[in-house]
């Protein structure tokens, strides 16, 4: 009874007032982005917190010109799904082995890729162009998934660990009574059971690989392969203060991620929760 | 071999091996290459690679201001960094907790700027602190809209602090929602019962008990603002006149503004020592203050 009755008190609802005030501020940079990119050079100038009088639509059909958008969308799309997919598969193989099988050569593998998860990007990144060159995958697409695959182990072979020590052994014992391989025990019995935390690792790395700019500036050099964030780059420097050009730009590059998290929202607010736990 | 030995190490080989191939790759031979690289005068073009020993530890130690000013920007931003969104992730998290009937809409609102890249973020505050801010001085006459805001060293500082906040503590958010939400409701029922007030539950119960996702929240936004780089790059680029370049900015211009390699693989392995040694500190102080239920 007293729980219904709380719903409607006073201080709740000043706190609702507040919280949502300060909402409302979490969204200007947005408003100013939104009104702005439909605006002319001019009237931005004049008074870039008015709402546009006349809305200049064809900004955005040059920032999509310019950007090479539908191609840059391609990129950072094939990049990131092929990543997540091959880190996915190949680190939780590689968890899952590692915790059934504790060999000495799993071990130190192990501590090497959780003392791997502290290695800032910049003290690698030097050699490392020298090593994807040396391989001959430069300025590829494959290069830079290559790369991602690498970087990308640690973090991901962590959580997956993290996650089959809970799997009870019974099933798998069960399955290898009933006549299963080890390779049939895995994709049948044990990936299916791993879906939350496969769930959670593709989130984390899709909001990694797609928003990361610098290892893509050091891998791509080729126009043709730029994903959203280099395109977007090299466009604001071309375009520097020309603001009615480069806010639709932007406008073009935080829309795809946007809409996923929309979409996807209680699935990527769950696999934080869940990768956090294990973090 | 038997058999089964040889069926073992087929299964060994195809589980792990592909993994450990490429993080060999991309991730132990250049970290070993650098190591060695940083004893070197390497400029990252010629054949001839001189060993020059510890002269460049040396020379970032006693004769490079730069790396020391990066260093002294990045702790300083660390620590304002670390405290704001903690601060502020919690604080939302435990009033998103509550009965409010705008809450989902709320925790997306919150959460939104932490899903677009540092870059692009960057460069939509760049528009807001050059522009945006002026428009609303002028309509409001408030001084504060109208510093100069990427113009100086300590407003510029302040700028990406700022943005920072904006875009993390949404993230850290969700972890504390999830924290507090795992507190068991009978524990809290029953200090209320014992007579405490709402800030007594809060400081007695709630906080010990999200120790473990303090640790996370620590861990996450101390790694983030020491490997300030993207944001950084894009809002201010390091300026005006250094004043805001972060140690992972120094180190990226230092080996592709002017091409010394060899130096900036040496300043590469004093940030990873100090990122390694910082990351085990905190761990360890944090988990210590963990309660087992």
């Amino acid at each position: 009874m007293e729980t219904t009755a709380k719903k409607f008190n006073v201080p709740l609802l000043l706190i609702e007032v507040i919280v949502i005030l300060l909402g409302l501020l979490f969204l200007v940079p947005f408003y100013f982005l939104l009104a702005n990119s439909v605006k002319s050079y001019s009237e931005i100038l004049s008074d870039s917190a008015a709402l546009p009088t006349a809305f200049q639509w064809s900004n955005y059909a040059e920032a999509w010109k310019a950007t090479n958008f539908p191609r840059a969308f391609l990129n950072s799309f094939i990049i990131t799904v092929i990543s997540n997919i091959l880190l996915a598969f190949l680190c939780s193989m590689c968890a899952y082995k590692m915790v059934r099988n504790n060999s000495l050569y799993n071990r130190i593998l192990y501590i090497a890729l959780v003392a791997a998860m502290v290695i800032p990007f910049q003290a690698i990144m030097i050699p490392l162009v020298q090593v994807v060159s040396g391989l001959g995958v430069m300025d590829s697409t494959a290069g830079l998934i290559l790369a991602y695959l690498g970087f990308g182990a640690p973090m991901t072979v962590f959580l997956f660990h993290g996650f089959v020590k809970s799997v009870p052994l019974d099933i798998e014992e069960a399955s290898r009574v009933d006549g299963s391989s080890p390779y049939g025990t895995f994709f049948r019995i044990v990936l299916p059971l791993m879906q939350p935390i496969i769930v959670t690792v593709i989130i984390l790395n899709t909001l990694w690989i797609w928003n990361d700019y610098l290892m893509p500036s050091l891998i791509l050099q080729d126009p043709v392969l730029r994903t959203i964030p280099i395109a977007t780059y090299s466009f604001f420097g071309q375009y520097t203060k020309q603001w009615d050009l480069a806010l639709p730009g932007l406008v073009l590059g935080i829309t795809p991620v946007v809409i996923f998290f929309l979409v996807m929202q209680k699935y990527i607010i769950e696999g934080i929760a869940q990768g956090s736990v294990k973090g | 071999m038997d058999h089964r030995k040889r069926s073992r190490l087929m299964q060994q080989f195809i589980f792990v091996g592909p993994t450990s191939l490429f993080f060999f790759i991309i991730v132990l031979i250049p970290f070993f290459l650098g190591l060695y690289y940083s004893f070197t005068s390497w400029n990252g073009i010629s054949r001839h690679v001189e060993w020059t020993g510890l002269r460049n530890y040396l020379h970032i130690f006693t004769k490079d201001p730069s790396f020391l000013n990066s260093f002294w920007f990045t702790a300083k931003f660390t620590l304002f960094g670390l405290v704001l969104t903690n601060l502020l992730g919690f604080a939302l998290a435990y009033v998103l907790t509550r009965k409010l009937f705008t809450r989902n809409v709320l925790r997306t609102v919150f959460f939104v700027p932490h899903v677009i890249g540092g870059l692009l973020l960057g460069f939509i505050w760049q528009f807001i602190f050059v522009r945006g801010f002026s428009s609303i001085g002028q309509a409001t006459g408030w001084s504060f809209f109208n510093l100069p805001w990427l113009g100086t060293g300590g407003t510029a500082f302040w700028a990406i602090v700022i943005v920072f906040v904006w875009q993390n503590a949404g993230y850290l958010m969700v972890i504390y929602i999830s924290a507090i939400n795992n507190v068991p409701k009978s524990l809290i029922e029953a200090s209320k019962v014992d007579g405490a007030g709402r800030f007594q539950v809060l400081r007695q119960v709630t906080i010990p008990l999200v120790m473990p996702a303090v640790t996370v929240c620590l861990f996450l936004s101390i790694s983030w603002s020491f490997k300030l780089f993207d944001l950084n790059l894009s809002l201010t680029k390091g300026g005006p006149f250094k004043a805001t370049e972060s140690v992972a900015l120094n180190i990226y211009n230092e080996a592709y503004t002017i091409s010394r390699f060899g130096m900036g693989s040496a300043k590469a392995m004093i940030f990873f020592v100090i990122v390694a040694v910082i990351s085990l500190l905190q761990v360890r102080a944090t988990k210590k203050r963990e309660v087992e239920l």
